[in-house]
């Protein structure tokens, strides 16, 4: 008896919780809406048939409980029964396919004028691709990607020239027109899902399979990776902009082209560091940083590392938060740094100053660091070298208390969490394996063992 | 067989195969060591199946605590983590869910139930176990060697699956790929067996239309077994070799770590067409045993014949033959070709209808039936409930366009949990409290059966129900932390911590059943030879545990369908298949 009560309180509670759960389809925010009503109309049928069935059996199984002076009915088949149990049966199926291959049709069927935006997708970073003045896609090749062409460009095409690439997990696009998004991955599968577009698709190399959707308001919306993709795929987001026509277009004008990015020059150290004598003050004259004025080490690190970082505290993404102060001293100097071109010469003379380890500070068990730190590795290099194709920086020879600090600093949000900050979200999210001091000393401790580069 | 199975007949064939002796083992090792006793293989199978099962729990009790208490516990990191996603999926379908329904309930209960003496070739048999131990311990020796157990997810997508980036890309993935020949290697020779054996070893009188709908389940499920493995088989084979040697089977061109590997020219979706080619009736290897086997827990405990014996077993067929039609459902997003989408969604919401028969049957077999509410039907009913449950979220899935949006979200975990999880689970349970009697003599403890019915029913629920609304909010599967998003409210956190302790009471109250195995086995009520008054012939054997040869010196003949309960006119409110047909019913009337 008990079990038919629960079954009729599981239904009762299945019903309710279905309509009073506040875990629902997000506010759409594309034109598939038809989407959500293929779900609404599943809901309906199959709820139906979940009531129906399961309260037929706990009926059943009330009615004819066992008695002792009683036998069970005889009745091997009821052939008519049966048969209209497959055609009613059959009859709700075909109801809930039909709509379901009506829309499918649509989702395959990209409109002519839809536009068309390229996703590129590694481990665990997303960059996107624009067409350009011409409006056609250069071609590219996985053979051709290195460090200075992360997107695999084949220089000899000229429709590539005025590729628009965009590094930094932002896409954006204009409200109300249809899109085509041409999914390429360098690595692995990956997934491009926006839970509010309700459309997704994976990312496979060697092909490039695609999806369309019109966004049907503006906003800003996280892109999640939404095939596993190795230890960091919780980490790889991105998010995309929808913006008004206008809105957009400034922001486009504003993007480098692949044709901007080969005039790229090279920082001029000689120029650098005259720009440096303001650095050494704290840092040292020798890039080997002083602790006492919280100074790190910048002698070896990346160049690219260095140049983006001191961009970050440029513009205010990093060193704005009131709990940054050291941050916000940084961002201060970096005024004095007045362009791009001074930023690249600084940098390009610290890569020239001689590359000591820094003075370890900690005192802590190596040992237990180590497998906290296969995890960083992925990204770091296995000796903390650093890998600029993941964006990850040396952290190997440099200054452990200022790891210590950094580290915390992802945790608590103070770094890592400002909108324009294109790979500091990945940071707050790793950090997260770090679930108290003791884990963040062991790490730094054990990085402090690491080889130095050559 | 034109005959109408149901109907009281004395048909009984002459005997086309002379009875061989069996050699009887004599030693201690002949017999419970290397036996060739499918009674024996059986219990071995289940006995290392159910160990590395409570292995996998353990894991997923750790992925829970990760995902209830994200900043708590510090010895689960993303590696750890996905490593345990991992190995716990493969476990739970393969090393258990796979052994335990084949090599475990079918080594005992097929000879036993077609009348059998054992299976047609024991010593192959043997070995098939051995092998799956073999494979077991491969597996769990991937947790020990350098970088740990892969964590690739149970799919094992190239190129993923071995490329840095991954836990265990070296020898983790390796180990398991071993591991999962190994484990094809060994079922192919139980399977063998199982076909044959209920091809060929039925007694006389046991025509196909006549046998229990368990074995028709285990039978169809070896048959797609053996035709779905070859091509996990080949993937796995294919992949050491990209592993090892740098071929490409399935490996493009790459860029890994910021570095040109040499790779190119493979194709990563090959690999997903071969996995779910194996995968998708791997579904059905695991649901149809458990079909067969909850058909014949309902019809004895609910004291009535099967409602629709023959639809159920063309179902069983049906379902058999288009499950090697859908695969490709697992791979709408996965850049195929979307025409496939059409094709392919169409023939999964068609394997719906036979699937849906057979609830209808069940419940109507339920249906002026005179319910003995004992364990065994506890747990059959709860699959019921469960099983409607997880097939409805089915119709979402296999529908192309809703599955868009619900893909790679927590709604397909909480789908396949509920039907290829719990419900077989379940199933397993049953039929434990059921033939345990037949398999030690002794009646398990009935209160800590209750008990543990209604922890394991209930919790379950509770963790997976709730769990399809994080789908349909969007919440992805597979992620060490959800992090801050926006559209994940914080209320998402306390669900999943709330499923958390669900699943945490649910791991831990398996340890009733534990212990009501251990414990019953000497101080269990004696059971008798037919406690639950059942028909099928394992019921009717001389001694109880049987022993090795079954049925003592001469082989049952049958008469009769599995399912004569409640027929009007008859002395007991059951019939044994091997009781001879009354000669006085036509006498008396004439």
């Amino acid at each position: 008896m008990a079990i038919a009560i629960a079954v009729v309180i599981l239904i009762i509670g299945s019903v309710l919780f279905h309509f009073w759960s506040p875990w629902w389809l997000t506010p759409i925010a594309s034109n598939w809406g038809m989407i959500d009503d293929t779900i609404n109309l599943t809901f309906a049928v199959t709820g139906f048939v979940f009531v129906a069935v399961n309260g037929f059996l706990a009926y059943v199984i009330i009615r004819y409980r066992h008695r002792d002076d009683k036998r069970a009915t005889y009745e091997p088949e009821n052939k008519k029964l049966e048969w209209w149990l497959i055609g009613l049966t059959t009859v709700g199926v075909a109801a809930l396919l039909a709509p379901g291959l009506v829309v499918w049709a649509k989702l395959v069927d990209v409109p002519e004028d839809a536009a068309q935006v390229e996703v590129v997708g590694q481990q665990w970073h997303w960059s996107f691709r624009y067409p350009g003045a011409d409006g056609v896609l250069g071609k590219v090749n996985s053979r051709l990607v290195n460090e200075d062409n992360p997107f695999g460009m084949n220089p000899d095409d000229p429709a590539g020239r005025d590729d628009i690439l965009v590094r930094g997990n932002e896409l954006r696009l204009p409200l109300d027109e249809p899109v085509k998004l041409l999914l390429r991955s360098k690595d692995v599968l990956h997934n491009f899902a926006v839970a509010q577009f309700r459309v997704k698709m994976d990312l496979v190399p060697g092909m490039v399979p695609y999806l369309w959707f019109t966004p049907t308001r503006t906003g800003k919306f996280d892109i999640l990776c939404e095939e596993l993709c190795g230890l960091g795929h919780f980490a790889m987001r991105g998010h995309v902009v929808i913006d008004e026509r206008d809105d957009y277009e400034a922001w486009l004008s504003k993007q480098v082209t692949f044709a901007d990015t080969l005039k790229q020059t090279k920082g001029d150290a000689v120029a650098g560091k005259i720009l440096y004598g303001t650095c050494a003050s704290c840092h040292g004259q020798g890039g080997q940083g002083n602790v006492a004025l919280n100074a790190p080490k910048l002698s070896g690190q990346s160049g690219w590392y260095m140049t983006g970082q001191l961009k970050n505290f440029k513009s205010g993404v990093r060193g704005a938060d009131e709990n940054d102060p050291y941050g916000q001293q940084m961002a201060q100097m970096t005024a004095l740094l007045y362009d791009d071109k001074a930023i690249s010469d600084v940098a390009a003379y610290i890569r020239t100053l001689p590359d000591t380890p820094a003075p370890t500070t900690l005192e802590s068990a190596a040992a237990k660091g180590a497998q906290i730190y296969s995890t960083c590795a992925a990204c770091h290099g296995s000796n903390g070298q650093g890998i600029s194709a993941m964006n990850a920086p040396r952290l190997a020879g440099m200054s452990d208390w200022y790891l210590v600090t950094q580290l915390n600093n992802f945790k608590a949000g103070v770094r890592g969490s400002h909108e324009q900050d294109k790979y500091g979200p990945q940071m707050l999210l790793m950090t997260s394996m770090l679930k108290n001091e003791q884990m963040v000393t062991d790490l730094v401790a054990y990085i402090n063992t690491l080889g130095k580069p050559e | 067989m034109t005959q109408v199975a149901h109907d009281e007949t004395a048909f009984a064939p002459p005997a086309e195969v002379e009875e061989v002796e069996l050699y009887h083992p004599k030693t201690f090792i002949g017999k419970y060591i290397w036996s060739q006793d499918a009674k024996v293989i059986a219990i071995q199978y289940s006995i290392t199946a159910i160990g590395i099962g409570l292995v996998a729990l353990v894991l997923s009790g750790i992925m829970r605590l990760q995902l209830g208490f994200p900043d708590t516990f510090s010895f689960i990191d993303p590696s750890s983590y996905i490593q345990n996603v991992t190995i716990h999926g493969m476990i739970m379908v393969i090393y258990l869910l796979t052994a335990l329904f084949l090599g475990g309930f079918g080594n005992y209960l097929i000879p036993l139930m077609v009348g059998a003496r054992d299976m047609v070739f024991p010593y192959v048999n043997m070995i098939s176990y051995w092998v799956y131990l073999a494979a077991v311990l491969v597996l769990v020796a991937s947790f020990f060697a350098p970088g740990g157990a892969t964590g690739a997810g149970w799919t094992l997508y190239p190129p993923q699956a071995i490329l840095p980036g991954t836990p265990g890309s070296d020898w983790g993935i390796v180990l398991m790929l071993i591991s999962l020949a190994l484990f094809i290697v060994g079922f192919t020779m139980g399977g063998l067996n199982y076909v044959v054996t209920v091809l060929q070893a039925r007694t006389r009188g046991m025509s196909l239309m006549r046998m229990p709908l368990t074995i028709w389940g285990i039978f169809m499920a070896t048959i797609l077994a053996l035709l779905a493995f070859p091509a996990l088989f080949v993937s796995a084979i294919m992949m050491i070799l990209d592993q090892t040697i740098g071929t490409s089977f399935f490996m493009p061109a790459v860029v890994s770590m910021g570095e040109q590997l040499d790779y190119d020219g493979g194709s990563p979706i090959l690999f997903q067409h071969l996995f779910w080619f194996f995968g998708h009736p791997e579904v059905y290897i695991v649901a149809l045993p458990a079909f067969g086997i909850v058909s014949d827990l309902i019809s004895v405990h609910a004291r009535k014949n099967i409602f629709g014996y023959r639809m159920m077993v063309w179902a069983i067929i049906a379902i058999g033959a288009l499950s090697f039609i859908v695969w490709a459902h697992h791979m709408y997003v996965s850049g195929m070709h979307p025409y496939f989408g059409f094709f392919f969604a169409t023939t999964t919401l068609i394997i719906a209808v036979p699937t849906a028969l057979k609830v209808y049957n069940w419940v109507l077999t339920l249906w002026k039936g005179n319910i003995r509410l004992t364990v065994p039907m506890l747990f059959a009913i709860g699959f019921i409930f469960t099983f409607v449950n997880g097939g409805i979220t089915g119709l979402f899935l296999g529908n192309v366009t809703v599955d868009v949006a619900l893909s790679d979200t927590y709604f397909v975990v909480a789908h396949f949990h509920m039907v290829m999880a719990v419900s077989p689970i379940l199933v397993v349970f049953g039929a434990i409290y059921h033939w345990y009697p037949k398999i030690t003599g002794r009646m398990l403890n009935d209160t800590l059966g209750k008990t543990h019915f209604w922890i394991t029913f209930l919790g379950t629920y509770a963790i997976y129900y709730p769990m399809h609304y994080l789908g349909i909010l969007g919440v992805p599967r597979r992620y060490y932390a959800n992090g801050v998003t926006d559209f994940i409210p914080e209320s998402a956190q306390s669900l999943n911590a709330g499923i958390t302790v669900a699943a945490l009471i649910v791991g831990v109250a398996q340890l009733i059943f534990i212990y009501n195995l251990i414990i019953s086995y000497s101080r269990g009520k004696e059971a008798g030879g037919n406690p639950w008054e059942a028909t099928t012939l394992e019921w009717q054997t001389p001694d109880t545990p049987p022993k090795h040869g079954n049925f003592g010196d001469e082989l049952p003949v049958v008469y009769r369908w599995a399912y004569d309960y409640g027929v009007p006119g008859a002395e007991l409110d059951y019939i044994p298949q091997n009781q001879p047909p009354r000669p006085t019913s036509t006498d008396s009337e004439a």
